[in-house]
């Protein structure tokens, strides 16, 4: 089938739950694959984004490399969408932020005994962690939220085919919610 | 004979010295609202219960209804308003309801759920605020707190052990406990306090008691917000 829609997919401080949740529409998947073409995502391991008509990112940004990914699904996304607690509002990682990044890494790396000898990685090939833990919308445009730690099968699954059909989508009561 | 007034184009009737959220209520119309609570008298801070009276805005808590008065309040104007506010309340504070043991009996999601919220569009404050655990049965967790003063009043009107209070000013309003450590054990509060159980969010918890009712099946798992007020006012009685 011709004209299909081009998807990717990126997980940045998350947990991979959004994506495992995504697998959990089980055979869905079948119909799903119809009428999308998957481009970028750990589904098929492409490393390189094509230009998109959606992007779905789980996870909020916690360090420069997440800015790097984000921006870049931004410029090649024309839907671009939120997907679960920590895209939409940090979630689990940003419960660092009230913690200063210098007390943390000096607890992790130089106060606990046995890891890294003692020192603050600073290899160049790291991304350096931001200052605080961001969700996605205080980067760049989002176009639509999908709320949920992880939003449900159903939810993701009502979410696209609502988009497919060239409509809002809308999450009914049932289907929204933030735990 | 009856008063009312006209809300969204329908007769509320109501008597002497309500208000229109009272009546409303009463009448099985729903308006949205946090720090309104059916036992205390009003605050009026959250503002979430803003109508349109003959045109002019209102908080409808503690606005006296009076007869023939036009009461606007399911309009998408005000709806848009509420939302905003409640994504304000949202960033302000420290709300991760994954891990928040009040998330699915939490009067702001299960209103943020009715408003449709998916996001809070505003940038996250993530302020820095301190868990007090001294108490030996209770944990204070003021990162949820919306300032609505129930636990104020609960336990000044009702408790008369004036556990709690709103010091600052504006931006730097917060939530205290009045002892002379600032702390929940050095004070007289036991679980038998109203001021107990009347938190909206997750701020006052019961210790030991996480995650009995798994996620899932708790209050507004099963009715939306608009139910639980009407099963809360018919409780009452």
């Amino acid at each position: 089938m011709d004209n299909k829609l081009k998807v990717a997919t990126a997980t940045l401080a998350g947990c991979f739950g959004c994506h495992m949740s995504f697998l959990d529409i089980d055979e869905r998947f079948f119909e799903l694959v119809k009428h999308v073409e998957f481009d970028r995502t750990p589904l098929t391991d492409i490393k390189v984004l094509g230009e998109c008509d959606l992007g779905l990112i789980e996870g909020g940004l916690c360090n420069s490399e997440n800015v790097e990914v984000l921006r870049q699904f931004r410029r090649q996304c024309r839907i671009l969408v939120s997907v679960g607690a920590c895209a939409i509002n940090g979630g689990l990682p940003a419960q660092r932020n009230p913690i200063p990044l210098s007390v943390i890494l000096d607890e992790i790396y130089l106060g606990e005994a046995g890891i890294a000898h003692g020192l603050i990685p600073n290899d160049p090939e790291l991304p350096l962690p931001l200052d605080k833990v961001h969700p996605l919308h205080e980067v760049v445009k989002i176009d639509y939220f999908l709320p949920g730690c992880p939003p449900s099968a159903d939810a993701i699954w009502t979410f696209l085919t609502e988009l497919l059909a060239g409509r809002e989508p809308v999450l009914g009561t049932e289907l929204l919610h933030y735990d | 004979m009856t008063e009312t007034f006209r809300l969204d184009g329908t007769d509320v009737p109501f008597e002497a010295g309500e208000t229109i959220l009272q009546a409303a209520l009463k009448a099985g119309r729903f308006i949205p609202h946090l720090c309104h609570h059916p036992e205390f008298r009003p605050h009026g801070s959250c503002k979430l219960c803003t109508v349109k009276v003959d045109g002019r805005q209102a908080a409808s808590c503690t606005r006296l209804a009076t007869s023939g008065m036009k009461v606007e309040s399911e309009t998408e104007e005000l709806n848009a308003e509420r939302l905003a506010l409640t994504q304000m309340l949202f960033v302000e504070g420290n709300h991760f309801c994954p891990s928040c043991e009040k998330s699915g009996d939490c009067q702001l999601q299960a209103t943020a759920y009715h408003l449709g919220m998916t996001n809070a569009h505003y940038d996250h404050f993530f302020p820095n605020r301190p868990l007090d655990a001294s108490h030996p049965d209770f944990l204070l967790d003021f990162n949820r707190c919306i300032l609505c003063s129930l636990c104020v009043r609960a336990s000044r009107d009702i408790d008369n052990k004036n556990v709690f209070g709103l010091a600052g000013r504006g931006m730097a309003s917060h939530l205290i406990v009045n002892s002379k450590s600032g702390k929940l054990v050095d004070t007289d509060f036991s679980v038998s306090d109203k001021a107990a159980h009347v938190c909206p969010v997750g701020v006052i918890l019961r210790k030991r008691q996480g995650f009995f009712i798994p996620i899932g099946s708790r209050t507004f798992d099963k009715k939306t917000i608009k139910e639980y007020v009407d099963t809360r006012l018919g409780e009452e009685d």
